[in-house]
């Protein structure tokens, strides 16, 4: 039973950062049909600033807020500089350019901050807490509890503002968007400042847990990107869904069947789930999108 | 005024032969590293080290009184790009010497071209490939992973513990210790009662090692994986509250592990080179004026802390230096002969005697047992 549980809050934990990311990809997917290879990256600018802060000797709480602010401001830059000049490019080619992104980000941060792993101390406390002989550690709570708050905020921001109303708007129909008075451009730029936000919380959450260097960005953007495709990439609930659901499978593989087949079992799903429900769990059909 | 200024040139150019004449040509150490790219964590540091030797071998008058030339390339971590770096320093730069292939991939990638051009290779890379069989131009310097198994269950043996639960990262150094540990596991007396893997770059390994705590018998834990993996391993094991006994590979040997863990490797052992703690060793060890040689001149040019990997390069140009004052010269075959005759070299991996049948030349003695106390390496036996 104590093992059973274990498994359970290792899989909680994962893929809450997994839900993270991929409500981070589902978000530009919307505004721009983009899949932002960058994401990861975000990520990872979001652990190594905010290590880099608190190894300067700033309070960690400053710290977390600046690392945050910093990296949305870069999603903005990246926006403005690299995908808005190419708006007329087909998908393909602005996806190649995230990927561009991605690879400078991460030589930057390799350049400036070093190769090495950085840790960051817990929110509060490493003193575990034991349920029925299992642990978990306060950093976990943190995980969960801030990414459900921030699913609960992305769903009023979408529903009853009128600028996540607009994204939403762009998402379904730019033309008529445009036509009905939405500043399309806007759109693409919020997005990314959201998306970068997003991943930077993800990043400066998991980062105790997990440590954090400047390659840290690649396995979980592939990750959250497999989260989001499970779930049903553009649908919010989905990219919850599918983070939990692949932190869970990744879990209980390691625990139960053999941890030799844990990243395995998580793409075998992917492919499973594609082949039965190409558009996700939860996602619209895609092709009337592409 | 033209035609001064041709004679002028002319003048110039024939001074600029002359002088070229006086001086021997120099001695070209040609180096493949990978000082980018994942592995660059253990390319960086050799280059550092073998450009400050050079540096200081020329300070003092050079080889044989010749100057020493380090050409090298960075093969930013892909095997594939050695074999053509180390193309044009045979061919082109027509280097005297090989040292390098940080990975095993990337020395195994370059060895058909040193075999055909007949140059001694020492490589930096811990592969047992590349020793076994024994290869007739290449050596290496860096211990095998077998040895480290076979130290950790020396040492487990000697604390009465014989059944060890296995948990090695998907890296490719975690799975070469793996199927090293599972070879070596029978002949030590040793029962290896779980094999579990994590990756390295997982946020949490809890699943893992509730598996291994369920395991009936295990009597100690063993991590076999590189840098921050480990750290992982070890906060997760603190988590859990997992009383057993943790060995971890000379992978972890760096301040940053301990620095990463942040308290929870306190207690956990190691098998490592004596380069951890130079100041520990006993005065009559021949290690120790070396390492503590290598780590003041390493610090002191602001490099950072001194690593196992920065040490191998220090072995590997002692070695081939020592090799060419014996043969009195750079003759491919005869330093390839002499390489093979070290002897009682006092590395900082450990004390190197080849022969024809071993080109590492390192005993399981190379490894010392090291403990994690109050945040430093202290060191056991």
């Amino acid at each position: 039973m104590s093992q059973f549980l274990q498994s359970i809050f290792s899989g909680v934990t994962v893929g809450a950062t997994y839900a993270l990311v991929a409500l981070g990809f589902s978000i530009i997917y919307n505004a721009s049909g983009v899949i932002n290879f960058a994401q990861g990256e975000f990520i990872m600018l979001g652990g190594m600033i905010a290590a880099f802060l608190v190894a300067a000797g700033a309070p960690l709480a400053l710290a977390v807020v600046a690392a945050v602010a910093a990296v949305a401001a870069i999603g903005v830059i990246v926006a403005k500089i690299a995908i808005a000049p190419a708006r007329g490019a087909d998908v393909t080619t602005l996806i190649i350019i995230t990927i561009g992104v991605s690879m400078v980000l991460r030589g930057a941060v390799e350049a400036t901050m070093g190769k090495g792993g950085h840790a960051l101390p817990p929110f509060s406390g490493d003193k575990p807490i034991a349920l029925a002989g299992a642990t978990m550690l306060p950093q976990s709570v943190w995980v969960v509890a801030t990414t459900l708050a921030l699913v609960a905020g992305l769903a009023l921001f979408f529903e009853r503002t009128r600028l996540g109303k607009g994204i939403l708007a762009t998402a379904h129909n730019r033309l008529a968007a445009q036509l009905v008075g939405v500043d399309t451009r806007r759109v693409l730029t919020v997005s990314f400042c959201l998306s970068a936000a997003l991943g930077a919380i993800g990043g400066v959450l998991i980062a105790p847990i997990a440590n954090t260097s400047y390659d840290a960005g690649v396995m979980l953007g592939l990750k959250g990107f497999v989260a989001a495709a499970i779930g049903g990439l553009g649908s919010g609930v989905g990219a919850v869904a599918g983070g939990l659901a692949l932190g869970l499978l990744e879990s209980l593989t390691a625990g139960y069947l053999s941890s030799a087949y844990k990243d395995a079992a998580a793409f075998v799903i992917v492919l499973v789930i594609l082949l039965v429900r190409p558009s996700g769990m939860f996602g619209a059909s895609i092709s009337s999108r592409v | 005024m033209r035609s001064f200024t041709r004679a002028a040139l002319a003048a110039g150019a024939l001074l600029a032969t002359g002088a070229f004449a006086a001086a021997a040509e120099p001695i070209k150490i040609g180096a493949t590293l990978s000082v980018t790219g994942p592995a660059a964590f253990l390319g960086e540091p050799e280059l550092k080290t073998l450009r400050m030797y050079v540096d200081k071998t020329n300070a003092e008058g050079g080889l044989l009184g010749r100057q020493i030339e380090l050409v090298s390339y960075d093969d930013g971590s892909e095997a594939a790009r050695a074999n053509s770096f180390a193309k044009r320093l045979i061919e082109d730069d027509h280097v005297d010497v090989l040292i390098g292939g940080t990975t095993t991939g990337a020395t195994m990638g370059m060895y058909p071209l040193v075999e055909r051009a007949e140059i001694p290779f020492i490589s930096l890379a811990a592969g047992v490939g590349i020793v076994e069989p024994v290869k007739k131009w290449m050596f290496k310097v860096a211990h095998n992973d077998r040895m480290a198994a076979e130290r950790v269950f020396a040492d487990a043996k000697k604390r009465g513990l014989t059944k060890i639960a296995l948990l090695s990262e998907t890296s490719g150094f975690g799975q070469s210790g793996r199927k090293e540990t599972l070879a070596a596991a029978p002949k030590a007396g040793i029962e290896i009662v779980a094999d579990e893997t994590y990756g390295p770059k997982d946020a949490d390994v809890t699943a893992q090692l509730a598996k291994i705590r369920a395991v009936d018998g295990a009597q100690a834990i063993f991590v076999f994986g590189l840098g921050e993996g480990p750290a992982v391993v070890a906060k997760d094991i603190a988590q859990l509250g997992v009383k057993l006994p943790v060995y971890q590979s000379h992978g972890v040997a760096s301040q940053e592990f301990i620095r990463l863990a942040g308290g929870a490797a306190e207690g956990e052992r190691l098998p490592a080179a004596a380069i951890l703690v130079p100041d520990q060793l006993s005065d009559s060890d021949p290690q120790k004026a070396i390492e503590q040689d290598y780590v003041a001149l390493y610090t002191g040019k602001g490099n950072g802390d001194v690593s196992t990997f920065g040490g191998h390069a220090r072995d590997a140009f002692f070695i081939w230096k020592g090799a060419v004052e014996r043969a009195g010269s750079v003759d491919k075959a005869k330093v390839r002969d002499e390489i093979e005759k070290t002897a009682g070299f006092a590395g900082t991996a450990g004390v190197v005697t080849m022969t024809p049948e071993d080109h590492l030349g390192l005993t399981t003695a190379a490894f010392h047992m090291i403990e994690i106390r109050d945040g430093k390496w202290k060191l056991l036996d």
